[in-house]
């Protein structure tokens, strides 16, 4: 069972108290943008089989959102941020090179 | 090969069955072909098959990472229906139903067509007017389904429990040729039969780059070697995300667990396929005794074939009030497939940015049933280098200019 620690109120939440809310740090774009920005944005999604961030509310419990960085193809978590950001911390991105030297990057 | 028929069964009964055969040849693969199909589930097979046989394309290679059959097609639930509410999703599905009532004929291979009827059940006035909504919109595009009032849903289906704790049964939107199939056989069957054709069925072969000059696909790497190709058709459901990078472009899927499960077998009860999409649950039963049942994907992404374990919990709630009778029922076995869900819960079938590269995907939780109808309609894709109109509305520009198929009233759910 999918277990992500809550950074806003520090509880262990296991899946049924979390909603998942899909790719995180998505740059968001509205009117006057082009027709392949608004798509990239509305539906483009990474999809990566592998290092994934992503948003997730604490739904049954603070209420709050937050992020978090997951592996898809071990369902390994690596950790959990505030979603007050625009880029995963750097302490984050080292744990996860470290764990996977062939990753490429979140970008 | 050999023909399947009652005098082959006679004779091989006289002979231990000694003199059956390989279904299938295991090729290694050759340098170069005019078509390939990566991942052989049902719609790679298909696409195989009809290209060889509506376009008289027959040098074919179908390249597996796994076992043919061993992804979503061995995975599913196996129900076929044809009553989606927009036009150009009921002409694809009902060209795949309609092929499915032949198949086992035109295929020479018994793929237990089982047109048992089969009903969705309307348990909010949002469903019952969603339903009848869609039974006008089948009637106008030829596809036979009718509104069931909740009288007539209990004498189709007598266990259901019409007054459940939280959704009283309001009506049901019934499809008659409705049923299922048997999934395994239908993989095999057009696997014998484009084997039969000539064609490499390459499997545990990885593809693991896809080559390209001047923007057009010259072949693809894989764990047996580089293989070359003059077209390139991608037929890989959940990992098509993965294999799209690859070819350099990026698609709008994602990539999710869905689960089934089944219960030790008892004697038959519910002689139709049943979905209730509010309570989020379906069901039928095989012809071992099995119930066969389903439910809701998971709502993160996810490459394991394992879902969560309250979704199991989930659906089973959802058909125990709907069906008290199953409740002690003991579940024998549980499985998971990675299902890829595009924006609006239609496929894709399409060209892509790379020329003579194809793709066809996105059937996230309900592609079993229209098998036959995609494997057309992409075979005359490849074959032609433009869609014919089964697909000419799926192709993945349709995102970028908001021409959505929405089916999430038909599809948001179910299968
Ligand atoms: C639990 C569950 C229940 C379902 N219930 C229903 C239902 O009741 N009715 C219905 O209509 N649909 C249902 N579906 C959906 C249906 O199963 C799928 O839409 C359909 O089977 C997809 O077929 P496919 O051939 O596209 O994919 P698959 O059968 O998954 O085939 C794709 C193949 O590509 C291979 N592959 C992937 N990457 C590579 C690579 N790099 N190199 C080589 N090969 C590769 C895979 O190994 C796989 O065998 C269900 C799905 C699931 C998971
Ligand atoms: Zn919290």
């Amino acid at each position: 069972m999918l277990i992500l620690e809550c950074p806003c109120c520090g509880v262990k939440a296991e899946e049924t108290e979390l909603a998942p809310g899909g790719e995180a740090h998505l740059k968001r774009f509205g009117p006057g943008s082009s027709d392949e920005e608004f798509e990239a944005y509305m539906f483009a999604r990474k999809n990566p089989k592998g290092v994934h961030f992503e948003r997730w509310r604490h739904a049954y419990g603070c209420g709050k959102w937050f992020l978090a960085a997951r592996c898809t193809a071990t369902l390994e978590v690596f950790g959990t941020y505030p979603a007050q950001t625009t880029e995963p911390p750097a302490e984050l991105i080292a744990k996860i090179q470290a764990k996977r030297p062939d990753w490429k990057g979140w970008k | 090969m050999r023909r399947y028929s009652v005098f082959a069964i006679a004779r091989e009964a006289l002979r231990y069955h000694s003199g059956w055969g390989k279904a299938w040849r295991a090729p290694e693969p050759k340098k170069q072909y005019d078509v390939i199909i990566i991942g052989a589930g049902g719609h790679g097979l298909a696409t195989a098959y009809y290209l060889g046989k509506n376009h008289g394309i027959k040098n074919v290679a179908i390249i597996e990472k796994g076992w043919l059959g061993g992804g979503n097609t061995g995975r599913n639930t196996t129900i076929i229906r044809s009553n989606y509410l927009q036009d150009s999703s009921s002409a694809i599905f009902e060209k795949a139903r309609s092929l499915y009532e032949n198949l086992s004929q035109d295929l020479n291979y018994n793929i237990m067509f089982s047109p048992r009827g089969l009903l969705m059940l309307a348990q909010t006035h949002h469903e019952v007017r969603g339903y009848k909504r869609t039974v006008h919109a089948n009637q106008l595009q030829g596809v036979a389904t009718e509104w069931l009032t909740p009288e007539q849903v209990k004498k189709v289906v007598p266990i259901i429990n019409l007054h459940g704790p939280r959704y009283p049964v309001l009506g049901g939107q019934w499809q008659a040729r409705g049923g299922t199939a048997r999934h395994d056989a239908v993989a095999w069957g057009y696997a014998r039969a484009c084997s039969d054709m000539g064609m490499d069925i390459i499997q545990n072969c990885e593809v693991t780059g896809v080559h390209q000059q001047n923007g057009v696909v010259t072949g693809v790497s894989t764990t047996k070697g580089e293989i070359g190709c003059k077209k390139l058709g991608i037929v890989v459901a959940g990992h098509s995300g993965v294999v799209a990078e690859m070819a350099g472009f990026r698609l709008p899927v994602e990539s999710m667990a869905l689960q089934a499960l089944v219960s030790e077998p008892i004697k038959p009860v519910i002689d139709i396929v049943v979905m209730a999409n509010t309570v989020h649950g379906y069901i039928s039963q095989s012809d071992k005794g099995e119930l066969v049942i389903g439910g809701g994907t998971d709502g993160f992404n996810n490459y394991t074939q394992r879902g969560s374990f309250q979704h199991i919990e989930e659906t089973l709630r959802a058909l125990v009030e709907t069906f008290p009778i199953i409740s002690r029922l003991k579940m024998l076995r549980q499985w998971g497939g990675i299902v890829d869900m595009t924006g609006d819960r239609s496929p894709i079938i399409s060209k892509t940015p790379l020329g003579n590269c194809f793709i066809n995907c996105g059937w996230g939780t309900g592609g079993f049933k229209a098998i036959p109808g995609s494997g057309w309609a992409m075979a005359e894709l490849v074959a032609k280098g433009e869609p014919g109109p089964l697909a000419s509305e799926f192709d993945m520009w349709r995102f970028k200019e908001g021409r959505f198929i929405d089916e999430s009233v038909a599809a948001g759910v179910a299968h």
